[in-house]
């Protein structure tokens, strides 16, 4: 009987999250509301969980509108969940800046971990500090009026670090040399569009690099960027991680690059994780019919296959996240789940949660148990 | 079937002469797949859009022949090329077209307008004639009174492809038909361009930034930098044995699915500003194989073997 997965915190654990939920309210047109039709939600992120560890890079993966984003964001409360716990496990320096506040957070396990999705949106602001985003678009996410000594001395007067004017420029320019944006004297004044694609890429990781995070939500920060600069980036993110011992979230829709970059992944459908653990495992052994459609597809640059038609095993278009199918969420899509009359009854009525498959590897389909055993499982 | 002679196409801003296509050469032969790969910016799309004269203002082809079927399309007038050659013969799937279909028409109506303008067939003609299309591209005839909202990206591009065919044209050019899909979709679209290309002996110019969706379809390969064509061959010549140090930089830096996790390569710097190219090799200033001739003088085309081209000094040197 497999295990079903639960994120258990250890000593190493910096963030986990339990049953994440972060629905958005669709918006309901006059006749909805007198008609008294229920309201609707767009399912998002629907029911996650997963841990991280101390200096791991951990993968989010899946196709567009899978959740990736939003589970980065929530966890960074920059969006609200409507269910579930982020539990983060805060370093002295933001326990003393929350008591100094007058916030005393209350801790959720024997690790001191803290769940973020309680602490008051007023007491959120030293939290950011400790957690930063990358965001996919270099071109968006910088102010094109501001240069970019206005772009990196913004987090820092909003969160009162460096007291003077020098000692802020002294941060900006160290920190630009970190991102190897030398010398840093003729960036300081460039304003976005006088920047290339990956040098705006750097003023954003310099960005978030400055409030000397621990923990950093990379969000496709490679994929609006030309394949011949990505392993520059990518490796100046390593290279700060090892130094400043970062944990990262690296979401990412390019399977191949995760197996370079992240140590373990959860690969994402509909918003929930259908498949997670090591990432090399998981992509060299695939075992949700979703992700082994999803390995099928990717094309490597090997001409040796030309012109054969790929064997896709899914079918159909991933549904509306509103209206999510009945059981399990694949179903619609999945041909594994035609082929297997003995589970179908399982897979029409039961969502099938993370059961551990091989060890540290879980799936989450009725192939490798029954909700009988689940519901065993659950009652112990 | 297409030969291209010195391709040169410019822009005229305000801030300068942007030379997008720089003497651009290569042959296609009639039911073959020619890929056209290179970052952003090189000049893949103005490429495509000199070989059906849609190059926008400020843009001109300055220079060049493009011999199709035995002529030179390039001294046709305007008119006669618009009624023998584009569509009809050269066809295009635009970059980013799938965004660009009228939301206000069906997309039936767009497919059938593309045949009532070019082959004066009848609305009913037309109609009839755009369930089959939608069939070749994989779409329910029914579809026919959707609006392009209610379809999914996928569908989308299938139509733009269903439009692209409309007339049958023995060259179909596809410029990044799969940029923004999920890669399950993407796959199915690649899926879809080589069953028409085998069942319609199409010949297709396929341009993309993924070297992978390349080698997927394409017998001859083309690597264009900085609106320069560096490599030119066949796809096992430039898969299995890149000349180019730009080539062999772009292959060591795609991520594989499989096999060793060998480090990632990446080219330092960036493409250089087309209005003001430096002298010599375009390449030089991010090549780290850069020696005495590479910023003095442009480096000659050299056949390396057989049908593969390499423009590199150190090629000419042996
Ligand atoms: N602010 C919002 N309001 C309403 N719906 C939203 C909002 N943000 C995201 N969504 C919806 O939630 C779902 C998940 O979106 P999300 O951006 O998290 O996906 P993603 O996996 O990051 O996709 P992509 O790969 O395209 O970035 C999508 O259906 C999206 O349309
Ligand atoms: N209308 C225009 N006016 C001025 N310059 C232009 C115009 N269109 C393109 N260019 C320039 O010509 C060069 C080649 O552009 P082109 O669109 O052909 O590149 P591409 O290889 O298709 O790039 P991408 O991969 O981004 O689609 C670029 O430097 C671009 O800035
Ligand atoms: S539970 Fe059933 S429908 Fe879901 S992925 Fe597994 S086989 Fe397919
Ligand atoms: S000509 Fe010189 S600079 Fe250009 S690619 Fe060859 S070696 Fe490099
Ligand atoms: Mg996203
Ligand atoms: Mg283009």
């Amino acid at each position: 009987m497999p295990n079903i997965y639960v994120p258990k915190p250890d000593s190493d654990t910096v963030v986990y999250v339990r049953d994440l939920r972060t629905w958005f309210p669709v918006r309901r047109s006059f006749i909805d509301v007198v008609r008294r039709r229920p309201p609707l939600y767009v399912h998002a992120v629907d029911g996650v969980s997963f841990d991280i560890k101390e200096g791991e890079t951990f993968g989010l993966a899946g196709e567009s509108g899978c959740g990736k984003t939003t589970t980065g964001k929530t966890i960074l409360r920059l969006v609200d969940p409507v269910g579930g716990i982020i539990a983060y496990r805060p370093r002295e320096r933001l326990l003393k800046e929350w008591e100094a506040i007058g916030y005393h957070p209350k801790f959720i396990d024997e690790y001191k971990s803290v769940d973020i999705s309680k602490i008051p949106s007023k007491y959120l602001k030293p939290l950011r500090k400790e957690m930063q985003m990358i965001f996919q678009d270099p071109y968006g996410s910088l102010n094109p009026r501001f240069t970019v000594y206005k772009i990196l001395e913004e987090p820092l007067v909003i969160h009162g670090i460096g007291e003077t004017k020098e000692e802020r420029y002294d941060l900006i320019v160290r920190v630009l040399e970190q991102v190897k944006l030398t010398p840093p004297e003729e960036f300081l004044n460039r304003y976005p569009h006088m920047l290339s694609g990956g040098q705006r890429q750097r003023v954003g990781i310099a960005r978030a690099l400055l409030l000397q995070p621990r923990f950093i939500v990379a969000d496709e920060p490679t994929s609006m960027l030309d394949v011949s600069i990505r392993a520059e980036i990518l490796e100046l993110m390593m290279e700060l991680k090892e130094r400043y011992n970062l944990t990262y979230v690296f979401i990412t829709h390019d399977l191949a690059l995760a197996r370079y970059i992240c140590d373990r992944i959860a690969i994402m459908y509909l918003g929930r994780i259908v498949e997670m653990g090591n990432t090399r495992r998981v992509l060299e052994n695939p075992l949700h019919p979703y992700t082994k459609a999803l390995i099928s597809a990717i094309p490597e640059p090997d001409p040796r296959y030309r012109k054969i038609l790929r064997e896709l095993p899914i079918k159909g278009e991933v549904p509306s996240p509103i209206n999510i199918p009945p059981g399990c969420r694949f179903r619609p899509r999945c041909v594994t789940y035609d082929k297997t009359t003995e589970i179908q009854r399982y897979c029409e009525t039961d969502e099938p949660p993370l059961m551990e498959v091989e060890k540290d590897h879980y799936v989450s389909c009725w192939l490798y148990g029954t909700p009988e055993e689940v519901r065993e499982l659950v009652k112990k | 079937m297409l030969e291209v002679r010195n391709l040169k196409t410019y822009f005229y801003t305000t801030k300068g002469v942007v030379k997008a296509v720089d003497g651009v050469s290569f042959k296609l032969n009639k039911g073959e797949v020619l890929g056209i790969a290179g970052e952003s910016g090189c000049g893949k799309s103005t490429t495509a859009y000199s070989l059906i004269r849609l190059v926008p203002p400020p843009g001109k082809i300055v220079d060049g022949e493009l011999v199709f079927e035995g002529r030179d399309i390039l001294k046709l007038s305007e008119e006669d090329f618009r009624k023998q050659i584009r569509w009809k013969k050269i066809s295009m799937v635009f970059q980013g077209a799938m965004n660009a279909l009228n939301p206000v028409y069906t997309i039936g109506d767009q497919i059938a307008e593309v045949l009532m303008l070019h082959k004066h067939m009848t609305k009913e003609e037309a109609m009839k004639e755009v369930y089959k299309l939608l069939e070749m591209v994989g779409i329910d005839p029914k579809r026919a009174k959707s609006y392009p909202h209610e379809l999914s990206g996928g569908m989308k591009q299938r139509v733009v492809i269903a439009m692209a065919l409309a007339l049958r044209p023995p060259l179909v050019i596809a410029d990044e038909p799969t940029t923004a899909l999920d890669v399950v979709v993407q796959a199915q679209i690649m899926n879809l361009l080589k069953r028409l290309q085998r069942e319609h002996r199409m010949s297709i110019i396929l341009i993309t930034h993924d070297l992978s969706l390349i080698a997927e379809m394409a017998e001859k390969v083309v690597i264009m930098y900085a609106g320069k064509i560096v490599e030119y061959g066949t796809a096992e010549q430039i898969f299995l044995n890149p000349q180019h140090p730009y080539t062999r930089g772009l292959l060591a830096s795609i991520p594989r699915l499989t096999g060793d996790i060998h480090k990632l390569e990446f080219i330092p710097g960036v493409p250089p500003d087309l209005s003001n190219p430096p002298p010599g090799c375009r390449f030089a200033p991010r090549c780290k194989f850069k020696f005495e001739p590479c910023d003095k003088e442009e480096p000659p085309v050299i056949e390396v073997e057989p049908g593969h081209y390499v423009s590199c000094w150190l090629h000419a040197k042996k």
